[in-house]
């Protein structure tokens, strides 16, 4: 596809969890919980509330359109009633504001003067107040890849959904900064790069929570005759390219279809039918069971509703979407029927009783009377936004890169001041005092260069939590090779191999790394002394148990052992025998002594009998 | 910054190398406050900003709500607006004229349940409520039974509303049920407890209910509502829903949410025949103080309420002071003070004839409290000192129940 004579843009922003020691707004630890340790449930009710400014934000209207909107908490014992809305804010996590303005310096930008914290109305059940506390810290930076960064705000996570309307409260409160670029991405190969680069400088503070769900990126995407749309929640970078591509496709192909209604003349139909008797004795389950079936007639829309408009997506799963806002499963649509149990002769009927001609398309929804009247609804306003082509909106992202309608974008309605939380100076000196972290692009070429790692290696060991660990190690006088492969390869091989790698701490692996530098413990046996430190026992124990150290004497009395009883095979040999003979006393002392040490005693004892 | 700066004003100016523009809300810390247009505030040097253009404040959304005559008629007596009140940075106002209107745009569903007036005798925060306002919310109340209201419900704030209801159940015997309600969780966030108490308060209005209680959050739950009695309610705690609390008897009774469903409890005070005229008597000695005594308390502290017509004394366990303030306490009641004591406990009765120190203090004067509640003593002993000058005539009215503020027996499980 030509990006450029489409005119896609694309913006993205980057959510990522501080690593804290405490919550954004109270003392709470940032621990994610079991949903099996919680210690207790409440449930509440949200409804939208107005503005400072006297409105109502669009996208909570359109949650308010949910009829049972009691949604339920879990609580832990790392959680208190901050998180339950039960208590008044702390005041803003010194920690975490310290840490995105340090982001912020990264990235050449200009701190606020004054931090206020805003109430971002949120009602969909993710936060049990009804909003999330954000607070812009820092303006107008850039990227040497050449996107603008438009504002870093730090935010308070919301609660984790459990299931349906369940929220879990461990996560509620973990600071998040939020990164906007300016809308200056033209390709979706550009997104993903400047995705990657912000992400690395995340990580280069060596302060961000790591894993799963830890990061997520929104993108907002529009192309010349679209829309603004933002897309939610895009987990796994490797999807972000996709996810434009796949947006781009989905606002060209909603535009032709814009284009295609105007030219047929089509129109949304004004009367809806209750069709509920014609269904009577259907083969479809879901009409057959249903109380209530509705159906609308759009004029001139046959076929365009069942169009695909990115991959497993039609126009048809967009009204849907909005449809399903009042709580009904979804719709049926003539474009895929005969279909699902429905037979060609209901098809007919149908049409037939709503005066429905080849190039209409009829829908249908099956529910209460009150949903499905609702749902119908959404469905028209849905159907007339069609003309416009495309609708500004949030979506989130489903499993391939393709998208689902989640609410409208909401508008400045949405914010009201935290009344609670007193604004924060930001001083010169403080912003002075903020020091920057090494970028892990720096240090990548730094571990490759001063201390000879291997690019890949050096690659790993930088982008590697456990860098600091590596450099310390290194400082104190292990060697880098030996430090690097230690930490990063064999670590992840134990911990593959089932080993709780967790329980060695940074220092016994310093400890252990040093020994073998002394020559008090051999390489080979690394593995299975870390194996031991990992089940308790202390790093000097592990290696008197597993590699208990061996005089020199020892060393040649087995030596002088193993030539005896191939003392033929050594005299037929000579010197060459050394190779073969290495790999069994190495066997026999299973790691307890270096190899240079073994190849120069057996050479000597080889000597002694030659 | 430029000169005339108001509220609401479009400002500009130019900052972190960008043009900025936004409204003017306010100044705070010695910055400018401006709303950015992504909704955003942030607090800027004043001296950079220029004003663009005037905003005219857009008139207040009074969309008149259509109140139905055949339901009930009901009052809401508010003593500040706090459950329906919210910023208004745009006029840089807080909404100043309560109607009716105001509150049933914030509770939509109030509209359903009855037909309601509005008064408002006082717009003040509830730690600054005096008994000057009691007795003035207290005719008010009045008046509005007497127009004919089915049932009020007193909005107020939560941290002083247990006195309020406690004078309010001295000062009137009423008819019809009295209401007081409020809200913990402010009435501008989307999880606020104000539409629920608001609802559950008018379901209680409505109900058989005959006397005056406060209508709160029963859990931290959305589920019901408790029915307290005014006289033996306590706020609990600073911040939670369930805040309130009934200390040494029953609840009233609960009202279920969202169903509003209401069930009264076999005590509780029954509505009395329509028609019935309800009887104020707003006599209130405001010299009466309450004394928390504390370990290594100095005479002095005791002698500091001389002059004082009634004095609470909040006593440890059964009801005791040092041995200290003992003559203290004695030259107090001799000058004419009346002293009731009660106990910090809370839960349980005073008896102050099983210790010497107790037995002492009988003898100094003092008045056992009972099991009554500190405050709603303390409101006790300003109604009865200003309905009555005879100190055996007091402290007799002291041990007898009025309005179940006080138990004869002391139940069990409570």
């Amino acid at each position: 596809m030509d990006y450029e004579k489409i005119g896609l843009m694309a913006g993205i922003e980057i959510h990522q969890q501080l690593d804290t020691a405490e919550k954004l707004f109270c003392h709470c630890p940032t621990t994610l919980r079991d949903v099996d340790e919680r210690c207790g449930e409440f449930k509440r009710y949200l409804r939208a509330t107005e503005s400072e400014m006297g409105e109502i934000d669009r996208a909570a209207e359109e949650e308010m359109k949910k009829q049972d909107r009691i949604y339920t908490y879990y609580a832990y014992d790392t959680t208190c009633l901050v998180e339950n809305d039960e208590e008044p804010p702390a005041p803003m996590n010194p920690e975490a504001l310290g840490l995105s303005l340090t982001l912020a310096k990264m990235m050449g930008m200009t701190p606020v003067q004054q931090v206020h914290v805003m109430r971002k109305l949120v009602i969909d059940g993710s936060n049990t107040s009804g909003f999330q506390r954000t607070a812009l810290v820092a303006l107008n930076g850039i990227l040497p890849a050449g996107a603008r960064i438009e504002s870093i705000c730090l935010e308070e996570e919301a609660a984790q959904r459990v299931e349906g309307d369940t929220f879990s409260l461990d996560r509620l409160g973990i600071p998040l900064a939020e990164i906007t670029t300016g809308p200056d991405m033209r390709t979706p190969g550009q997104v993903k790069e400047v995705a990657a680069y912000i992400g690395m400088l995340l990580r280069s503070t060596g302060r961000v929570k790591r894993g799963l769900g830890t990061i997520r990126q929104d993108v907002n995407i529009s192309i010349r005759d679209g829309a603004r749309v933002e897309i939610k929640g895009v987990q796994d970078l490797s999807l972000i390219d996709e996810v434009v591509r796949r947006e781009a496709l989905r606002q060209q192909n909603l535009v032709e279809i814009a284009g295609e209604l105007k030219k047929r003349g089509a129109s949304v139909g004004e009367e809806v039918v209750d069709v509920t008797d014609l269904f009577k004795d259907t083969g479809s389950s879901i009409l057959k069971r249903a109380k209530c079936i509705l159906a609308i007639k759009l004029c001139g829309f046959g076929g365009l509703v069942g169009k695909e408009i990115q991959p497993g997506r039609r126009l048809g799963s967009e009204m849907s979407d909005y449809a399903k806002k009042c709580g009904v499963g979804g719709l049926f649509h003539t474009d895929e029927l005969p279909a699902y149990g429905v037979t060609a002769e209901e098809v007919k009927i149908l049409k037939d009783r709503l005066a429905a001609g080849a190039s209409d398309c009829v829908i249908l929804v099956a529910d209460t009377k009150k949903k499905s009247e609702c749902a119908i609804g959404q469905i028209k306003k849905r159907a007339a936004m069609a003309f416009d082509g495309v609708p500004e909106e949030t979506r989130k992202m489903l499993e391939e890169g393709s998208s689902a309608y989640m609410r409208p974008l909401p508008g400045a309605a949405r914010m009201y001041p935290e009344t609670d939380v007193l604004p924060v100076d930001i001083s010169g000196e403080y912003w002075d005092s903020l020091e920057l972290p090494e970028l892990i692009t720096n240090k990548e070429k730094r571990f490759a260069g001063e201390f000879g790692l291997d690019e890949s290696l050096a690659r790993q060991m930088a982008y590697s939590s456990k860098a600091g660990l590596f450099e310390e190690a290194v400082s104190k006088g292990v060697k880098p090779n030996l430090a690097a492969r230690t930490i990063y390869s064999t670590i992840r091989e134990l911990r593959r191999d089932g080993v709780s790698t967790g329980r060695i701490r940074d220092e016994e692996i310093i400890e252990l790394l040093l020994a073998v530098e002394r020559g008090s413990a051999a390489k080979e046996a690394i593995p299975d002394i870390l194996r031991a430190v990992s089940t308790g026992d202390s790093v000097s124990a592990a290696m008197e148990k597993i590699a208990p150290s061996v005089s020199e004497e020892e060393l040649s009395a087995v030596i002088a052992g193993i030539i005896e009883d191939r003392i033929d095979f050594v005299k037929e040999q000579g010197m060459r025998s050394l190779g073969p003979l290495m790999g069994v006393v190495m066997k026999e002392m299973r790691g307890r002594v270096d190899g240079k040490v073994i190849s120069e005693v057996l050479k000597k004892e080889l000597q002694k009998v030659l | 910054m430029s000169t005339g700066i108001e509220p609401g004003d479009r400002v500009g100016c130019t900052y972190a190398g960008k043009e900025l523009e936004g409204f003017y809300i306010t100044e705070r810390d010695g910055k400018a406050v401006i709303k950015l247009d992504s909704g955003y505030n942030l607090g800027i040097d004043a001296k950079i900003l220029t004003k663009l253009r005037t905003q005219a404040p857009r008139p207040h959304s009074a969309k008149k709500i259509e109140q139905d005559e055949s339901l009930p008629q009901l009052s809401i007596v508010s003593t500040g607006g706090t459950i329906a009140s919210k910023i208004d940075y745009r006029t840089g106002a807080v909404t100043s004229q309560f109607e009716a209107d105001d509150i049933l745009r914030a509770i939509p569903g109030l509209a359903k349940i009855g037909h309601f007036s509005a008064q408002v005798p006082a717009t003040i925060l509830s730690e600054n409520m005096t008994p000057a306002i009691w007795r003035k919310l207290a005719s008010t109340v009045c008046d509005e039974i007497k127009k004919g209201s089915r049932g009020v419900i007193v909005t107020h704030g939560t941290d002083t509303m247990a006195y309020s209801a406690a004078a309010l159940s001295f000062m009137i015997e009423t008819p019809v049920p009295i209401v007081f309600v409020g809200s913990q969780r402010s009435a501008d966030r989307p999880s606020s407890d104000n539409v629920m108490n608001g609802l559950c308060s008018a379901a209680a209005a409505v109900s058989d209910l005959g006397e005056v209680s406060v209508v709160m959050h029963a859990t931290t739950n959305d589920d019901y509502c408790a029915i307290h009695r005014g006289t033996r309610v306590r706020k609990m705690h600073t911040s939670r829903r369930d805040a309130f609390t009934t200390i040494g008897s029953d609840i009233l009774g609960t009202v279920d949410y969202p169903s509003l469903d209401v069930k009264l409890s076999c005590s509780a005070a029954r509505r009395k025949e329509e028609g019935t005229e309800p009887v104020l008597n707003d006599k209130l000695e405001e010299k009466v103080g309450i004394l928390y005594f504390y370990p290594g308390m100095s005479p002095e502290v005791v002698e500091a309420f001389k002059g004082y017509r009634g004095l609470v004394v909040m006593g440890t366990g059964l009801g005791h002071t040092a041995s200290g303030c003992i003559p203290a306490l004695r030259s107090l009641v001799k000058d004419g003070t009346s002293v009731v004591m009660t106990s910090q406990c809370l839960n349980g009765r005073v008896c102050d004839r099983v210790y010497d120190t107790g037995r002492d203090l009988l003898n100094a004067g003092i008045i056992e409290g009972g099991d009554m509640l500190p405050e709603a003593a303390m409101v006790k002993l300003m109604w009865v000192l200003g309905n009555e000058s005879d100190p055996d005539r007091v402290a007799e009215l002291m041990r007898t129940n009025l309005r179940g503020e006080l138990g004869r027996c002391t139940p069990n499980g409570l």
